[in-house]
């Protein structure tokens, strides 16, 4: 179901922890599984499950509880913006909808060309920077106006 | 030992305690949904807030803890208003049609609603829709009525040991699901029912055909597993509508298997048999009670005559009650034989005679808690006494080591130490061996009757579980329904009581129906020289008697039985039931009343009589089974034929001095043990759990679970390959001169050189003895 190379990934994971509670790696586990497979198919969630010895609901919970985790396909860019209350006080909700415009999309869509994908995001931990989005989970972008989410789809567009 | 006040009363608790189990302790009720005394602490519901000296904010009851001189409140005003507040938001998306929930009339979230909910909603936005889930075909969702509570989750995962069920996503979103497209599948699964505080989760089999106001309530006993569960049976118009557990902290908690509570489906069968039936040139026709009796009566007698009295054998189901064994032992001893029996699975009876008296679990039930070894020997623990393997699964949470040996290792979701697996023929030298282990650890001679028997080497597996025993502060061997059923079950039981003679611990018997133990108080066996189940039918009688016994399907030797009963010249078949086998094998049928429609007594595992009443008028015709039996001696004309009711029945076969003692010792039999393997492959049988008796096979509900999936046959993949066949194939079971086709699977969880196939089921009914050689043939 995995590469060699992730499983040797989630082993190093597992290493950290005592040999009876390999569960604790679930999540850098289905980072790992995420990563290669580009999303998390349930047959990848169940194949993490049993890999750590755990109820495959259990993983299902942990993957759909965090929502930087896919559980379906998702464009080439995937755009996280977040809408908890600090970030839609200073523009958050504008700034989801100046996307949408934009992308021709609704929150949990792909563009039809593949390239975007939108999403809603819960408080990323960065309230001072509102509003902020977030580009395939690695990416912030604070403080965002129309200019810079043009900007940000242009360099995006290109890659 | 702390002290608190609440609500301006003094409490006492110990430390550890919660605001919730003080308030308990006094009776003070604090609304809650998510707390459940058995279940592990989610606080997530928020409604049991009260109000705490100096805390700045209501805290959750279940989940404070109590300090010395904490001052609480649990109907202050701060409390009732932070209760009144966490009901509000709970309202918000629970759909406000009570009036259309199955679970209207006994809601938790309807009855606090009274108390603490406004009498309009202020919620004008939309409401958020859950889609309902299928788990299976016994409990039905409506999951938007969810409170995301969790009980549901912690049951499955805290007493059933596998956790089926989750909540998913997060916040507004969250759901209650199992792992996408599975459905709980756990023999526990009916208690989450009783658990949902709302009408998410409910029965399907009684959704929608009764209001719980217009239900009787009845308790009742379980005639199903040797533990005995407390019921309250349910009845409208004299049809059991529901099934549910009463608590009884001794022996079910508050707790019910699903085969407990979904059985009295079976009661409602079209396969019931309402009115007697006598078969006349092969014909059967409906008679009525007098014609039938007589019919039988005459038979027996004229049988009695010709024969001699010996010629006549009564096969009794151990889910009979205390009543009906007593009175056919009584009744066919009147007639002067002495061939009675209600072991009908077993094979091995050369412990009879040697007995200290009934076998039975050697401790009670909630003993299981203080365990702290026990080796479970030939069981299939989790699904033959689901409840029991509940207790152990907790008491392995507390440090208890639980070592097993048996044909088949079926996962029984709570740790096992140590596992041997082996065929049924090698269980005994692996015993052997860990008497050896046990004797040289504790530095002692094993019991001289095992002297030569006793092996020099000994296996790392079998000192393993030696040692595991030696080790502990309170032990218990127990023997399961595979070991009782076996060939060798005399040598098997000699060597369980020894190693637990060794280890200073308990020697128990789990014992297979919910009259194990009764039967042999009763007296339902051969006790001067009579025959026994087996011998009956190996030894063909002129005349049976068969109570609520089925030929094809509660036999050791399924196809023996059903060719002797065929034969013999006279069957007497008291049942509840009518079953092409029955139909095939009896002379008259006598229909007999299910345990919902007659008094009666069962004793369960851990020795302990428990009574009942009928809940509901028998059906049809239909008669409570002693009423038939002391009429039958009344025709012939017996002496002591003449209780008045069944209590007098029970006295009388309970009565001190007359029954048997309980005790599982063998005093003076010789081990015998020939040691030969058998040549081919060996059966190992599971009786799978709903097809134990009569009632439950007629379960349909039940009948379409995972459990009751038609058989295949297993054999780990190297025995796959020596018979040579792939796994998915078709086979031919040979056993004697019965056959069978069934689909043969790879399961390296049984032994090797085995060949598991269910027994007790119409698929393999064909074949011969549960255990002992069996050839298998690609097809
Ligand atoms: S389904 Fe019932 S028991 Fe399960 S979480 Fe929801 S309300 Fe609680
Ligand atoms: S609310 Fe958006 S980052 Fe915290
Ligand atoms: S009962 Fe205390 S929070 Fe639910």
């Amino acid at each position: 179901m995995l590469s060699q190379e992730s499983l040797q990934q989630i082993d190093r994971e597992i290493a950290k922890y005592p040999p009876d509670q390999k569960q604790s790696a679930v999540m850098s586990a289905l980072r790992i599984a995420q990563v290669e497979k580009g999303w998390l198919p349930k047959e990848v969630i169940e194949f993490v499950a049993d890999y750590l010895g755990m109820p495959a609901i259990a993983a299902y919970e942990v993957a759909s509880f965090y929502n930087m985790y896919d559980l379906e396909p998702v464009g080439r860019h995937k755009i996280t913006v977040c809408t908890n209350l600090p970030c839609a006080l200073s523009g958050g909700v504008h700034a989801a909808d100046y996307l949408k415009e934009k992308l021709g999309i609704d929150f949990n869509e792909t563009t039809p060309d593949g390239k975007f994908t939108l999403k809603e995001g819960e408080c990323m931990g960065a309230c001072g920077d509102a509003p902020v989005l977030l580009v395939n989970n690695h990416h912030m972008c604070s403080w965002m106006t129309k200019e810079k989410i043009d900007q940000i789809l242009a360099e995006l567009e290109d890659k | 030992m702390l002290e608190i006040e609440i609500d301006g009363k003094q409490v006492t608790v110990e430390d550890g305690s919660t605001i919730m189990d003080a308030a308990t302790k006094i009776g003070a009720f604090v609304p809650h949904f998510c707390y459940h005394k058995k279940l592990s602490i989610a606080a997530s519901c928020r409604m049991c807030l009260v109000q705490v000296e100096k805390a700045p904010k209501p805290l959750p009851a279940c989940a404070t803890p109590v300090t010395n001189g904490m001052k609480v409140w649990t109907r202050s005003e701060q409390a009732v208003k932070a209760q009144k507040g966490v009901m509000e938001f709970l309202l918000i998306n629970h759909p406000l049609d009570c009036p259309i929930c199955d679970q209207g009339g006994e809601c938790q979230l309807q009855d606090l609603a009274v108390g603490y909910g406004g009498s309009q909603s202020r919620y004008e936005e939309e409401k958020r829709v859950v889609f309902n889930k299928n788990l299976g075909p016994l409990v039905s969702t409506d999951m938007t009525r969810c409170i995301n509570c969790t009980r549901c989750v912690r049951f499955t995962t805290e007493i059933a040991g596998q956790m089926e069920l989750g909540q998913a996503f997060r916040g507004e979103h969250a759901e209650i699901m199992p792992f996408v497209e599975k459905t709980v599948d756990s023999e526990l699964s009916g208690n989450i029912i009783d658990l949902c505080p709302v009408g998410a989760l409910t029965s399907k089999p009684f959704r929608f055909s009764a209001r719980t106001w217009e239900l009787a309530r009845r308790r009742s006993v379980s005639p199903h597993d040797s533990l005995g569960s407390n019921l309250i049976v349910q009845v409208k118009h004299d049809v059991v509508k529901r099934v549910l557990p009463f608590e009884n902290e001794d022996i079910n908690e508050c707790w019910l298997s699903d085969k407990d509570r979904f059985s009295y489906e079976g009661l409602n069968s079209e396969d019931r048999l309402t009115v007697p039936m006598l078969k006349q040139d092969g014909v059967w026709k409906e008679t009525d009670w007098q014609t039938a009796l007589e019919f039988a009566a005459n038979g027996l007698r004229k049988t009695a005559k010709q024969n001699g009295p010996d010629s006549i054998g009564a096969l009794a189901s151990p889910h009979a009650t205390i009543e009906e064994l007593y009175l056919l032992q009584k009744f066919t001893r009147a007639i002067g034989s002495d061939s009675v029996d209600f072991r009908l699975r077993q094979s091995d009876f050369r412990a009879d005679g040697f007995r200290e008296g009934a076998p039975w679990l050697g401790m009670p039930i909630s003993e299981v808690a203080s365990l702290n070894r026990l080796f479970v020997i030939g069981s299939f623990l989790r699904k033959d006494s689901p409840l029991l393997a509940q207790r152990v699964r907790q008491a392995a949470k507390r440090g208890l080591h639980v070592s097993a040996i048996n044909a088949s290792a079926e996962e029984w979701l709570l740790p096992v130490k140590n596992r041997v697996l082996t065929a049924p023929s090698a269980i005994v030298p692996v015993l052997l061996q860990v008497v050896a282990a046990l004797a040289a650890e504790k530095g002692v001679n094993a019991a001289e009757h095992l002297g030569a028997a006793i092996p020099a080497t000994v296996s790392d597996e079998a000192r393993a579980i030696a040692q595991s025993l030696a080790s502990g502060r309170k032990v218990a061997v127990w023997v399961g329904n595979l070991a009782v059923q076996s060939e060798y079950a005399s040598e098997i039981q000699q060597l369980a009581e020894e190693i637990a003679r060794l280890t200073g611990g308990v020697f128990g018997v789990i014992g297979e129906a919910a009259n194990s133990v009764g039967g042999y108080l009763a007296k339902a066996v051969p006790l001067v020289g009579g025959l026994n189940a087996r011998q009956m039918l190996e030894q063909p009688r002129k005349a049976y008697l068969l109570l609520n016994a089925e030929p094809d399907l509660d036999f050791a030797n399924p196809a023996l039985a059903q060719t002797v009963l065929g034969a013999a010249p006279l069957v007497i078949a008291l049942s509840a039931f009518k079953s092409p086998s029955l139909l095939a094998a009896a002379d008259v049928l006598l229909p007999i009343a299910p345990f919902t429609e007659t008094s009666g007594t069962f004793v369960n595992c851990e020795g302990r009589a428990q009574n009942f009443n009928a809940v509901a008028r028998p059906l049809g015709d239909t008669r409570p089974g002693w009423k038939v039996l002391r009429v039958l001696g009344n025709l012939l004309e017996f002496e002591g034929f003449d209780q008045n009711d069944s209590e007098a029945v029970a006295a009388e076969a309970l009565a001190e001095g007359s029954r048997p003692d309980l005790g599982n010792r063998l005093y003076g039999l010789e081990f015998k043990f020939a040691g030969q393997t058998a040549a081919g492959f060996e059966r190992v049988s599971d009786v799978s759990i709903y097809a134990a008796d009569p009632l439950v096979r007629r379960a349909t509900s039940l009948q379409k679970t995972r459990d009751a999936k038609a058989p295949v046959a297993c054999a780990s993949t190297a025995t796959l390959a020596a018979i040579g066949v792939a796994s998915g194939a078709r086979v031919r079971l040979k056993q004697g001169q019965g056959a069978a086709e069934v689909l043969i699977v790879a399961d390296d969880s049984v032994a090797a050189n085995c060949v598991r196939v269910a027994a007790a089921n119409a698929a393999t009914a064909a074949l011969g003895a549960m255990c002992g050689e069996i050839s298998v043939e690609r097809v």
